[in-house]
């Protein structure tokens, strides 16, 4: 293969055979991860049906009520995985009796409670997901509120439920200016872990055996040898200034002297 | 060896500069010696030339200058050379091996015994071989109590039986009866291994041929899983096997009577009929059948009492049945327990193995009954409490004895007497007992003959707390703490303060020993040791009463490490040699004996540190059953003394210390029980009010793992409707999280420290830029697998099986980060420390190990980086901030291979946070490998920049390194790790180490090196000689430069 690949590609000139076999791996390695899922997510023709689940709520310890409704698609794929997807959502105005009930829950600073069926689908029976908020965080110009519901499947997971933005510690009281909900809503589900990366280079360094081995790169002289050469520059300045001293009385010094000059041209 | 060929070199250097300095300080002669004053001197002396090309060329010109900076110049010189010729020698003496042992101690266990084997025949070594309950076989030296050889066997392979075959091989029959191993009786080795067939759970026996004749070779029978095996004594081989599965047969007894090739096998066809087979030894084949129904059914115990006989209870427990099998019919013969002792109740029957004699308790009370040659039953004696009793023994001239031991005040009487006549007592022995050891749960015995051929008796009792002791003439010989192989739970406690009074002296015995200690380390440290010295120097430093003194020190290196174990004892470890300071066997009013569950620290003194003793809890309960009332203990640190213990009259699920104190700085906790209440302690109406000042800011959680829900909780009221407990609190739902049952179930949940600190919020990356650390206390991570995927590793296909990760916040229930790995398996282990988590878990498709971390950053911080927000206070950093905000936070994670198999993780904590991390490791070795943090950094790149590099990021690699000098176990192993626990010192670089399983290991760890301080054999009598020294030369050569230069005037 290594051989033959110059042949074919004549055009390629320097490209290395290795680097293109390696190439050619990979991609088919991804393609054989990820097309059986994509293909068949758009040429599948969606059974779907539609399905609707109540949002209840609860004032402090009180029973749960009905809130509202989602509606939703459910797309079964061939697969056997379900989703939803088209959320809508139909929030109930606060009755006059709720009114006040949500009223004396942000005096008393107390919970505002919601939950939701954990299966949208055969909701009876299950348990619920049970999400709750400080009633003194919803109130902004309007009741604030902001769903996050965790799917996996067709189930419901969790339900994170509170106002868009921060909610200030301490709480203070306050009533909304309308009494109309301004819901948000969005539908999560789980993330895919990237996979974890394998590197090849043992793969690179064996078909790089052949004569293509990098060497390390030049360093240079000085890189090389500066701990040799400080030492050897110290004693040479410190001979000098001695041989400078001592030159006036002793020839000797002077021999010395010529001696470092020497060396130090080599360098 | 490097260092002997050298040493007479490196020995020379030292004396060689010694000598230089006491000439050069001594000797007029030398100073002219110096390059820049005197020319004549220069070249004439060989060594002084040495001195002169070394001389920094600085110092030369400095001298010429003025004179008193020349003499400092010269001292400095020398000591600069000094220290050259000090530090050349030190490198080239590999330090590593002697530092084992000096910050660390390894403790070898083998847990509580089940099984004792003596082996005192030979004129040799004299041991018991031995298994336990931690699923460890083991040689004992009978001597010392010392471990000559030990297997720990794998969790899942408990040992059902031991025994001693051809007189040389060990054999242990484990799982249930599906293996059979051989070990070498004196060294340990394995043998032979032989996995048997087994097609059904029962019980399962072993039965080794008692004969002395080596030459003929009887098989080993081993029943279990419905059948019955004989394996060949000598190489493991199976001769043949017996299937018995198909008829729902329960093997009792197997009997070889000796030189017989007929083996009996006596078993109950559900538990109503007796059968027994007469098997041809050699080949297996059924000789003989006959059985015969026994209406009322068998329960229990089958006690065989002689050779053709044996007793077993009805189903009712109230009648005795006696067996005889071996003659033509097989016959029944009952005895009414009534008829034996009076007041009868449910009987059990105990010690199965005396000979025409057997024991049954009924009523708290042990009978003895004796077997008449009729079958016929009399009850000969009875004693009364709880008895513990050993096997049949026999002695010499035929006859059998056995030991009893029972509890008198802090005595124990040991008696050991004729089985046939029990009026003739052997052997009575009373001795002092420790009380914290508790009853005596069981006794082997074993005999010896004494110089005047009499018989003499050595005992092997174990304890209520697991120990184990050997008694022989009235004393114990030896004992081991075989409860701390069995550790559940470890906090750590300071030590007392040292008071006044308690000066340097008396630790230190005398000035003089210190200075003796300093020279011989001095000694030492210059190569001038002998070898005694070395060996008194590594003995110091091994014994440096500094190291095990129950003072708190400096540094914070002394500590206790308190340990419940699982015999419900409280033990407290010095850090410095690992010995046992304290113990305590846990009491309580209500129960006998409750079993631990967890440990607190109730009361950490800081306030007042000189005048209160800290103190922990210890939450217990009395029964198994997560329903049965608790029990709380609270013990006081220092001493071991028991303060009190209380009965709290419900169930204990979850105990939750809270980040409140009262005044005398005992910590808020609460207990929630089974009912969904929860209870406050202590109960004091000062606890209480700082309670109801942060009601409305409690929430717990708990955790459902069968149903796959995780239920956040707010207090509601108190519970004043209900009972009249002010201290109880009702709490209502706030949040579930419900994970679908069909496809994820959860099998690993973590929570961080909470006693953790946290130095920085901020993170400084390599381009200047500011992230800010999500520290948060309310996480919880969550790790849930497919339903399938549960098992074990490759039970599953990769499509099959997902892991799916969640970090939950427990006060709103928000899940703040989901990820699920696809073809992913656990076991998950997880370690979580400040805003990140790392996770290990098996990847099915790359067939390998993977460790995955996640850190996660907080957004709404992240706008104050300006430098003019900060200083104009617009920023909101000092916001308190509310769960209740929706966060705004990212996470980055990246994913690694990991070559190992782990069974714990943990990550080392310091005292401010500001030491770098390291995880710690507990391998499938048992063995903890250290891994710097940085390894597992999701911001690690293929090519990092040089900005990145300079920050210490490395590059991206697939797997993570194992270096194999980062095994802070170096050469040990931990067996049968269960857990690491660490613990910051006081110094920031230091934290303790303590992994316990079956062994116990403690170590402190530096991840940083010990950047803040000298390390322990630093000399500081060579420091002070050297600066003394320094003084001196630099005040001659100051007093001879100033003589010269008076002479150079006059000249």
């Amino acid at each position: 293969m290594a051989k033959l690949t110059p042949f074919f590609f004549l055009s390629f000139l320097i490209i290395s055979s290795s680097l293109a076999f390696q190439s050619d791996e990979f991609g088919l390695e991804g393609a054989q991860q990820q097309t059986p899922t994509t293909r068949k997510r758009y040429s599948d023709p969606d059974s779907d049906s539609k399905v609707q689940f109540s949002l209840e709520h609860a004032f402090g310890d009180s029973d749960f009520s009905p809130a509202g409704t989602f509606s939703a698609r459910l797309k079964s794929w061939s697969h056997g995985g379900k989703t939803l997807t088209k959320l809508r959502f139909s929030r109930n105005g606060f009755s006059d009796e709720e009114k006040d009930t949500f009223k004396n829950l942000l005096k008393g600073d107390d919970f505002y409670r919601i939950r939701l069926p954990s299966n949208v689908i055969s909701p009876p029976g299950k348990e619920f997901v049970v999400a709750s908020v400080r009633a003194r965080c919803l109130p902004r110009d309007g009741l604030d509120e902001h769903f996050v519901i965790h799917m996996e499947g067709a189930n419901i997971l969790a339900l994170s439920y509170g106002s868009l933005g921060a909610c200030q510690y301490p709480r203070q009281f306050k009533l909304p200016a309308k009494w109309s909900f301004n819901s948000h809503t969005i539908l999560k589900s789980s993330e895919q872990a990237p996979r974890t990366p394998i590197f090849t280079e043992e793969v690179l360094g064996g078909e790089n055996a052949e004569g293509e081995v990098e060497p390390p790169p030049e360093r240079s002289f000085w890189a090389k040898y500066w701990m040799y050469l400080i030492p050897v520059g110290l004693v040479v300045m410190n001979a000098v200034t001695q041989a400078t001293n001592m030159a006036e009385e002793q020839t000797g010094g002077q021999a010395g002297g010529s001696q470092v000059q020497q060396s130090a041209r080599r360098r | 060896m490097f260092f002997s060929f050298e040493e007479k070199k490196l020995r020379k250097v030292p004396r060689f500069a010694n000598a230089c300095g006491a000439i050069t300080t001594t000797k007029k002669g030398a100073i002219p010696a110096l390059p820049s004053d005197k020319k004549t001197l220069a070249c004439s002396s060989h060594d002084l030339l040495f001195f002169q090309t070394k001389a920094p060329f600085s110092l030369t010109r400095s001298v010429k200058k003025t004179k008193p900076a020349n003499a400092m110049a010269m001292a400095l010189r020398l000591y600069l050379l000094l220290l050259v010729f000090l530090s050349s020698a030190i490198v080239s003496f590999s330090l590593y091996e002697d530092q084992v042992g000096l910050m660390d101690w390894h403790q070898r266990y083998i847990g509580k015994v089940k099984h004792a084997v003596f082996h005192t025949q030979k004129t040799g070594r004299k041991r018991v071989i031995v298994s336990t309950e931690e699923n460890v076989v083991a040689s004992l030296d009978l001597r010392h109590g010392e471990i000559f050889w030990r297997h720990v066997l794998g969790t899942k392979d408990a040992i059902d039986g031991v025994d001693i075959a051809l007189g040389k091989y060990v054999i242990t029959l484990s799982s249930e009866g599906s293996m059979v191993r051989a070990w070498n009786l004196p060294d340990g080795q394995m043998v032979w291994e032989t996995s048997l067939h087994s097609a059904q759970h029962s019980k399962s026996l072993l039965s080794v041929p008692v004969n002395l004749k080596v030459d003929k070779d009887y098989p080993i029978l081993v029943f279990g899983g419905g059948y019955l095996h004989a394996v060949s004594p000598i190489d493991g081989e199976v001769l043949w096997k017996k299937d018995f599965t198909a008829e729902g047969f329960e093997v009792q007894r197997v009997l070889q009577p000796l030189e017989s090739s007929i083996i009996y096998v006596l078993g109950f066809l559900h538990s109503s009929e007796a059968i027994v087979y007469q098997i041809d030894s050699k080949s297996g084949e059924v000789v003989a059948e006959k059985s015969k129904a026994f209406p009322g059914g068998f329960s229990g115990e089958v006690a065989s009492v002689s050779n053709d006989k044996v007793v077993v209870l009805d189903s009712t427990r109230s009648i005795l049945v006696t067996i005889s099998f071996v003659d033509e019919e097989i016959s029944f013969q009952k005895t009414l327990i009534s008829d034996l002792v009076e007041d009868s109740g449910e009987a059990e029957i105990l010690s199965p193995l005396l000979s025409n004699m057997l024991a049954v308790k009924v009523n708290k009370r042990t009978i003895f009954v004796r077997v008449g040659d009729q079958g016929k039953l009399e009850m000969v004696d009875s004693l009364s409490d709880e008895t513990a009793m050993s096997d049949s023994l026999p002695v010499a001239d035929d006859q059998v004895a056995f030991a009893s031991v029972h509890h008198e005040g802090s005595k124990i009487h040991l008696t050991v007497k004729l089985v046939d006549d029990l009026d003739t007592v052997l052997l009575r022995e009373s001795i002092q007992m420790d009380q914290h050891r508790g009853r005596v749960d069981k006794v082997f015995i074993n005999n010896y003959i004494k110089t005047d051929r009499s018989n003499g008796f050595r005992a092997l009792i174990v304890m209520e707390d697991h120990s184990l002791l050997l008694l022989q003439q009235g004393a114990i010989v030896w004992s081991r703490e075989e409860g701390l192989a069995s550790v559940t739970d470890v906090t750590t406690a300071e030590l007392p303060v040292e008071k006044d009074g308690v000066s340097v002296a008396k630790v230190e015995h005398t000035l003089v020993d210190w200075l003796k200690g300093h020279i011989l380390k001095l000694k030492g440290s210059l190569l001038l040791a002998s070898p005694e010295d070395v060996v008194a120097i590594q003995e110091m430093r091994m014994k440096s009463s500094g190291r095990s003194k129950l003072t708190r020190d400096h540094n914070g290196f002394r500590k206790l490490f308190i340990a419940l174990t699982r015999a419900g004892k409280l033990y407290a470890l010095h850090t410095g040699d690992g010995r046992i300071v304290w113990s305590t066997l846990l009491k309580s009013p209500a129960c006998a004996r409750p079993s631990g569950i967890s440990l607190y620290q109730w009361q950490v003194p800081h306030h007042h540190a000189m005048d209160e003793n800290p103190s922990v809890l210890v939450v217990g309960r009395c029964g198994s059953d997560s329903s049965s009332p608790g029990v709380l203990s609270f013990v006081d640190v220092y001493t071991g003394k028991e303060i009190s213990s209380s009965d709290i009259g419900h169930s204990v699920v979850q105990v939750m210390p809270l980040p409140f104190t009262d005044s005398t700085e005992q910590r808020l906790h609460l207990i929630a029980d089974t009912d969904g209440h929860v209870h406050l302690y202590p109960k004091t109406s000062e606890a209480l009010s700082i309670f109801q000042r942060e009601f409305q800011n409690v929430y717990w959680y708990n955790v459902e793992g069968d149903d796959g829900i995780v239920r956040g909780h707010g207090m509601k009221s108190s519970c004043s409707g209900e009972t009249a407990d002010e201290y109880c609190f009702t709490t209502r739902e706030l949040w579930t999280v419900v994970f679908p049952s069909e496809s994820e179930k959860i099998i690993s949940t973590l929570t961080r420290k909470p006693n953790e600190v946290v130095h920085t919020q901020a993170k400084v990356s390599t381009d200047q830029d500011v992230l800010y650390k999500y520290v948060s206390r309310n996480l919880l991570f969550v790790a849930t697998v497919s339903p399938k995927g549960a098992g074990e590793i490759g039970s599953v296909t990769p499509e099959e099986s997902a892991l799916v990760v969640y970090l939950i916040d427990t006060v709103t229930g928000r899940i703040l980060h989901r990820l699920s790995h696809q073809g992913c398996q656990g076991p998950v282990h997880a370690v979580f420390s400040e805003n990140w988590v790392v996770y290990h878990y098996f990847n099915l498709r790359a067939h390998k190990y993977e460790v995955t971390v996640v850190e996660i950053y907080d957004q709404s911080r992240a706008e104050n980086k300006n430098v003019w927000k900060l200083v104009l206070g617009k920023h909101n950093l000092t916001a308190p901030i509310s769960s209740y905000s929706r966060p705004e936070m990212f996470t980055k994670s990246q994913s690694y291979f990991f070559p190992q198999s782990v069974k714990t993780i943990a990550v080392t904590s310091t005292a401010k946070g500001i030491t770098s991390k390291q995880l710690l490791i507990g391998t499938i070795g048992d063995q903890i490998l250290a891994l710097d943090k940085r390894f597992v950094d999701p911001r690690r790149t293929l090519n990092p920049s040089q900005a990145e590099k300079e920050e210490g990021i490395i590059p991206l690699t697939d797997s993570l390194p194992i270096i194999p000098q980062s095994y802070i176990t170096h050469s040990l192993k931990v067996e049968g790790l269960r857990g690491i626990v660490t613990a910051p010192a006081k110094l920031e670089s230091t934290t303790h180490v303590f992994a316990y399983g079956v062994d116990l290991f403690y170590t402190r760890l530096a991840p940083s090196k010990t950047y803040d301080s000298l390390t322990d054999d630093f000399s500081y009598a060579l420091l002070l000689i050297t600066i003394v020294a320094l003084v001196a030369a630099i005040y001659i050569t100051w007093a001879l430069s100033e003589k010269k230069e008076l002479s150079e005037k006059w000249r």
